[in-house]
């Protein structure tokens, strides 16, 4: 594959539990177990999953706000974890920004708009104070806000136009990477509609790519190119965004999608049944033995609970459950 | 059909607050029949939790009141109703599931304590005979192992556990009405899936009626047999659920179905309402969308438009319809 910007090979994050006076480890929380993926250039990778699944997790390790426990972050071909503090202020940080989920507690409620969008400016350019106040004006317009409103505080904007600020705040650097996490789930259903035509105005635009971090599916269909599913930490299913909703492949796709689909009563009266799932995700504390979802899949077999099953390429998608042991290529 | 057992008339709530009067529900009207699914769907401050409130007479007293309409229950207005009047009707004949069960257990208090204080309360049982009635409410909501949740904390159950026990309280005194306000938005997919599954098998055992408050149109086309769509404080369209979907009538509900994105198709744009929904602080004169509505008229500025029943159980609020 062409054009990849950022891949992401085996990446563990492992938690300690502590316990007692002298903080002994008494066991590990394993966030993410092993999670592989890659984001294209001015292309869209989501990532999918319930609460607990290592979705946000995943999302700080990109971010660099936390440490890997192991595996390899590359971008652009460059090992991000070899840079020393300053190589990562001039080549990695400026590029990768983030948009976080809630628009109401990620901007300083006493700063003037311009001064937030500004402040990535002041931190890693050397503009003029002339440039930068262009440049704020520039990206308000670029986002659908007035010139006059950079003079305004966040409390006096409705949740929309906020996350507009945040849009605004994370394109200052003309970054390459944007990390969107639930950049839509605190908006009101008709709010949602412009904000996610927005950001796919602003890829086309500008070539940005974007790592989504989702639950709903239909975002997450609407917004991106690639999919991948996660639960208890590890990717289930991944590839190619409209192959995998047309063709699920594993049962935890195929639960998650129908649980979500829209089916109206007559649907039901012609014999469409909702996949549902008995039971709830485990602790991540103490996964299952084997493969992780045995505990709740509809197509559990023998060796399920005993043997990890192996990633199976098929066609565009990849998908890691003992169903497709046979049809390895 | 079968039996009504709520009729709302010209509900009006207002909030009396320094700034102002805040009409937060502007005159609705609804009915809701026994062992069917009513759902009242809106974005964020359309009115549809504090229609929900109303219906308890649970709002928070003196800024929030009632202002007209009647609120039929079981044949009687229970607007009349003195307030120890209301205290029985709640519980034994309307109840409420709020949206975070976070929020909504006491974090010191046992699973058993909290729905022992319903029962107690409400069907003045003995001590002795209160835990039977809590470990058959806890049965009825398909919680596991009933007998040795009794001593456990809210902090010990996972976040869909938790909302079964609130459902619990709700059915524990097996009300008529049972008021639903966005039970399942802080739940995961499949549990949501699994928690509406049991509510439909609980309302086939019990025929109680519920209304269902929410934003999620996936879920209102999955439980409500029935739909009244919510704008700023007003129903704009009310009709069985296949209807409000196909053949949606009212400009708004049409853009609101227009506006999410779907799972079953790809779509590269997304229809988007531009503006934001009214100040119910100072509300347009006219029609309450004719501000965002693509299809306004002049007379949409001036008058509110009238109901109109189009079809058999479908009403329309809106000039365009005749």
């Amino acid at each position: 594959m062409a054009d990849i910007l950022l891949e992401g090979r085996d990446l563990k994050k492992h938690y300690p539990v502590t316990k007692g006076l002298l903080q002994r480890t008494i066991g590990w929380v394993r966030a993410i177990d092993g999670i592989s993926f890659t984001v294209e250039n001015g292309k869209t990778l989501s990532l999918v999953g319930e609460s607990g699944a290592g979705k946000t997790t995943a999302a700080k390790m990109v971010l660099m706000l936390e440490r890997l426990t192991s595996g390899t972050i590359l971008f652009e071909g460059q090992d991000v974890y070899k840079f020393s503090p300053s190589q990562l202020k001039t080549k990695y940080r400026p590029r990768v920004q983030s948009v976080q989920q809630n628009p109401w507690s990620s901007m300083n409620p006493r700063m003037r708009v311009r001064d937030i969008v500004a402040e990535p400016l002041i931190v890693n350019t050397k503009q003029t104070k002339q440039q930068i106040r262009s440049r704020v004006l520039e990206l308000l317009d670029q986002v659908g806000l007035a010139s006059n409103q950079a003079d305004y505080y966040p409390h006096e904007f409705s949740g929309g136009q906020r996350q507009r600020i945040a849009v605004a705040r994370a394109l200052a650097l003309n970054p390459s990477l944007v990390v969107l996490d639930e950049p839509v789930s605190a908006l009101d259903v008709s709010i949602r509609a412009q904000i996610m035509n927005l950001l796919k105005d602003l890829q086309a635009q500008f070539n940005l790519s974007y790592l989504v971090i989702a639950h709903n599916l239909a975002t997450v269909r609407f917004m991106s190119h690639s999919v991948a599913i996660m639960y208890l930490g590890e990717i289930v299913e991944s590839g190619e965004a409209e192959a995998l909703f047309q063709n699920p492949l594993h049962p935890y796709t195929r639960a998650l999608i129908s649980a979500s689909m829209l089916t109206l009563p007559e649907d039901e009266d012609k014999g469409v049944k909702k996949i549902i799932l008995s039971g709830e995700m485990p602790s991540p504390l103490n996964p299952p033995s084997g493969c992780r979802f045995h505990t709740r899949c509809p197509e559990v077999m023998d060796i399920c609970s005993k043997v990890v099953p192996e990633v199976y390429e098929i066609g565009q998608q990849r998908v890691k459950c003992h169903i497709y042991a046979n049809t390895k290529e | 059909m079968s039996n009504i057992i709520l009729q709302v008339e010209n509900l009006q709530t207002s909030f009396f607050t320094r700034a102002g009067e805040f009409k937060a529900v502007g005159g609705v009207s609804f009915i809701v029949h026994e062992g069917e699914t009513f759902g009242l769907v809106g974005e964020s401050a359309c009115g549809k939790t504090v229609t929900g409130l109303s219906l308890l007479r649970l709002l928070p007293e003196p800024a929030g009141k009632i202002i007209g309409g009647k609120i039929i229950l079981n044949g009687r207005n229970i607007m009349e109703l003195s307030k120890k009047e209301m205290r029985d009707v709640r519980g034994t004949e309307i109840s409420m599931i709020l949206q975070d069960p976070m929020t909504s257990l006491n974090p010191v208090y046992t699973i058993g304590n909290q729905i022992g204080e319903s029962v107690r309360l409400h069907q003045g049982l003995r001590d002795d005979m209160v835990d039977d009635e809590v470990i058959s409410a806890l049965r009825l909501l398909r919680i596991p192992a009933p007998e040795q949740r009794l001593s456990d904390y809210p902090f010990q159950l996972s976040g869909g556990m938790r909302q079964r026990v609130v459902g619990s309280i709700a059915m524990s005194c097996r009300p008529r009405l049972l008021i639903a306000d966005e039970p399942t938005t802080a739940l995961d997919a499949t549990i949501q899936a699994q928690y509406i599954a049991l509510f439909k098998d609980i309302q086939k055992q019990t025929n109680v009626g519920i209304i269902f408050i929410t934003h999620d149109f996936g879920v209102v086309a999955n439980i409500c047999h029935r739909v009244a769509v919510m704008y700023a404080g007003k129903i704009v369209e009310t009709g069985p659920t296949s209807t409000i979907f196909k053949a949606p009538k009212h400009p708004y509900t049409t853009a609101l179905i227009n506006s999410v994105p779907r799972l079953d198709r790809k779509d590269d744009r997304l229809y988007s309402i531009e503006g934001q929904p009214p100040s119910l602080l100072n509300l347009p004169p006219g029609c309450r969308f004719a501000p965002r509505c693509p299809d306004v008229q002049e007379i949409c500025q001036k008058e509110q438009p009238p109901e109109v029943e189009i079809n058999e159980g479908h009403t329309v609020s809106c000039w365009k319809v005749k």
